[in-house]
């Protein structure tokens, strides 16, 4: 598991060295229209080969990580500034507001996040915000539900009701004892939950909620490549392997952490 | 079992109604005037007076949300703006594309996962466990609409066994129309089969050594039988809930899918009804999608507690 754990630590870091070195440099510029040399094959020249318009592909690739990586940064951001007080609170308080947050869970993880983009879309335009709020949206729940349940299990342990006997308040030992032993779990859940929200974000960008033209994304450099997959079908591989390799670093990296948080499942792989 | 029944479906129908509520706020309430929007920012203000009363948004906010949710009781969707013909219609004619499409994926997943995921278990930590773990662990990465291209590209484009896209519909023979579904459906189901046969070699193996197992096996019952006839039937309740919450995936999936291979579903209808601003099909539709994955959730609990009557005590 250890290897699992260096593999996705890997294309996870290699993702945010490619995002980072973009925006200072990359082959040829993203944008750059070169009509001669259009829809030529990977070569010494282009790596991944050009596209309808002569850009080169490896270099939008590059600089689309960019929006893949910051989209789902904030997304996730987002879902855990809503998520984790709302489990927080559900689990020191209980009773009717435990129930309420857990039925408003419930309730938004009805919407996924494409329903949310195409609400969103109608009243106020695609782009990049409708994006990261659509799959905000859908990552609170997830992350209200697990702060929740892991919050009540440490609760019930002798040393959260000591504190409380010694007379700590409530939000004391929430803060003090519970949120700093769910914080492994809570890692390995948003780790899980940016590599969901990669492949949200493709899939938005593919149909045209996500950011707009002429910023490269990956999932819309997978739409235009639709148009071509009888002339030029490498265009529709280079961009879904990128995709692939982000989410699949990011989800063996949540796998190798949680082996590395969780004892009882480290003893039980072994 | 009476009592568990009756709040389940009271629960099913609150949610319901509050899902209605937040789409109808979300689309009706928050800034943004449909008709300014149709209209463009040069149209004269009794043309937008006259385009409002059409579509109704003159209203008090509460008599549209009553009078939305009453005519949905009865049936009745509302008008189409761009088709001008009852939503209703519309949503028929797209749901016998999506409908088939999300059923066989769903059915696909399960067939593919269940008995991989038990052979992952029953040989867990040898060759064939760690194959499959890492099938799926790529599966999972995969975007269901990027493998649809890739299943376009090899099966349709340079093998052409396959149409690349479009639906002839169901009235030209069930033969075509089911051919064209059948690398939609497996592009939606790999993925989620991937997440599946996960979850089913889990939950194998958190059964585990139970006792019954142990019991059987002392009585010198056929490996094969305890598996099939004890172990599986007791690990089926993740599997289940799993594949409820994985229906809201694939409906989601669908959405897009339909995109790759033009066709005429749901999800088109939806992506059409935004670029002609039909506000109407867009509230419709979200709500049918949302209600879907709201009602199929509660179908998988009443599930869950008709094959293990020990979740209903434990509620009660």
């Amino acid at each position: 598991m250890r290897v699992g754990l260096a593999i996705g630590g890997a294309l996870t870091a290699g993702m945010l060295v490619l995002a980072a070195l973009s925006l200072v440099w990359t082959p040829y510029p993203p944008t750059a229209i070169d009509i001669i040399h259009r829809l030529s094959r990977p070569s010494a020249a282009h790596w991944f080969g050009t596209d309808p318009f002569g850009r080169d592909v490896f270099s939008m690739v590059m600089v689309g990580t960019q929006d893949a990586v910051a989209v789902a940064a904030l997304a996730v951001l987002l879902g855990t500034a809503i998520g984790v007080p709302a489990g927080m609170l559900a689990a020191t308080r209980g009773g009717w507001t435990d129930e309420t947050v857990m039925r408003g869970a419930d309730l938004t993880f009805a919407f996924p996040a494409v329903l949310t983009a195409v609400m969103l879309t109608a009243l106020r335009g695609a782009g990049a915000i409708t994006e990261i709020i659509a799959i905000g949206v859908f990552t609170a729940p997830v992350l209200a539900r697990t702060t929740r349940g892991a919050a009540a299990a440490i609760w019930v342990q002798d040393y959260a009701r000591a504190a409380r006997a010694l007379g700590r308040t409530r939000r004391g030992v929430a803060l003090v004892h519970v949120l700093p032993n769910i914080l492994g779990l809570l890692i390995v859940q948003v780790t899980i939950q940016l590599s969901l929200a990669v492949l949200a974000e493709a899939g938005l960008s593919f149909v045209g909620l996500g950011a707009q033209p002429p910023a490269p994304s990956w999932g819309r450099m997978l739409n235009e490549a639709q148009t071509y997959i009888y002339t030029a079908p490498l265009l529709a591989v280079f961009p879904g392997l990128a995709i692939a390799a982000a989410v699949l670093g990011l989800n063996m990296l949540g796998d190798g952490l949680r082996d590395r948080f969780d004892p009882r499942r480290r003893r039980s792989a072994q | 079992m009476r009592a568990f029944l009756l709040r389940r479906l009271a629960t099913l129908v609150a949610a319901l109604l509050v899902a209605s509520l937040v789409v109808f706020v979300v689309l009706q309430i928050l800034p943004g005037d449909p008709a300014l929007v149709i209209l463009g920012p040069d149209a004269q203000p009794d043309t937008l007076a006259a385009l409002r009363h059409q579509l109704g948004i003159d209203l008090p906010v509460w008599l549209r949300y009553l009078h939305w949710i009453g005519s949905l009781l009865s049936g009745d969707f509302g008008r189409s703006t761009a088709y001008d013909i009852p939503v209703s219609d519309l949503i028929l004619q797209r749901m016998a594309v999506t409908l088939p499409l999300a059923v066989m994926a769903m059915a696909l997943a399960g067939v593919l996962a269940v008995p991989l995921g038990v052979a992952a278990a029953v040989r867990k930590a040898r060759l064939a466990d760690v194959g499959i773990m890492g099938l799926t662990q790529i599966g999972v990465a995969l975007p269901d609409f990027w493998v649809g291209l890739l299943l376009i590209l090899v099966l349709a484009v340079h093998a052409a066994w396959f149409p690349a896209g479009g639906f002839p519909g169901w009235w030209h023979g069930a033969g075509a129309a089911f051919r064209a579904l059948i690398l939609p459906t497996v592009a939606l189901a790999l993925p989620q089969a991937a997440i599946l046969t996960r979850v089913a070699r889990g939950a194998m193996l958190d059964i585990g050594s139970r006792d019954y197992l142990r019991t059987a096996r002392a009585k010198g019952q056929r490996e094969r039988r305890i598996v099939w006839r004890h172990a599986v039937p007791n690990a089926l309740g993740p599997i289940i809930t799993m594949m409820g919450l994985q229906f809201s995936f694939l409906l989601a999936g669908t959405i897009i899918i339909e995109n790759v291979f033009a066709l005429p579903g749901l999800g088109a209808l939806l992506f059409q009804a935004i670029a002609q601003r039909d506000l109407v099909v867009v509230q419709d539709l979200v709500l049918l999608f949302v209600g879907i994955v709201i009602i199929v959730n509660a179908a998988v609990d009443l599930l869950n507690a008709a094959i293990d009557p020990r979740l209903v005590e434990a509620t009660a």
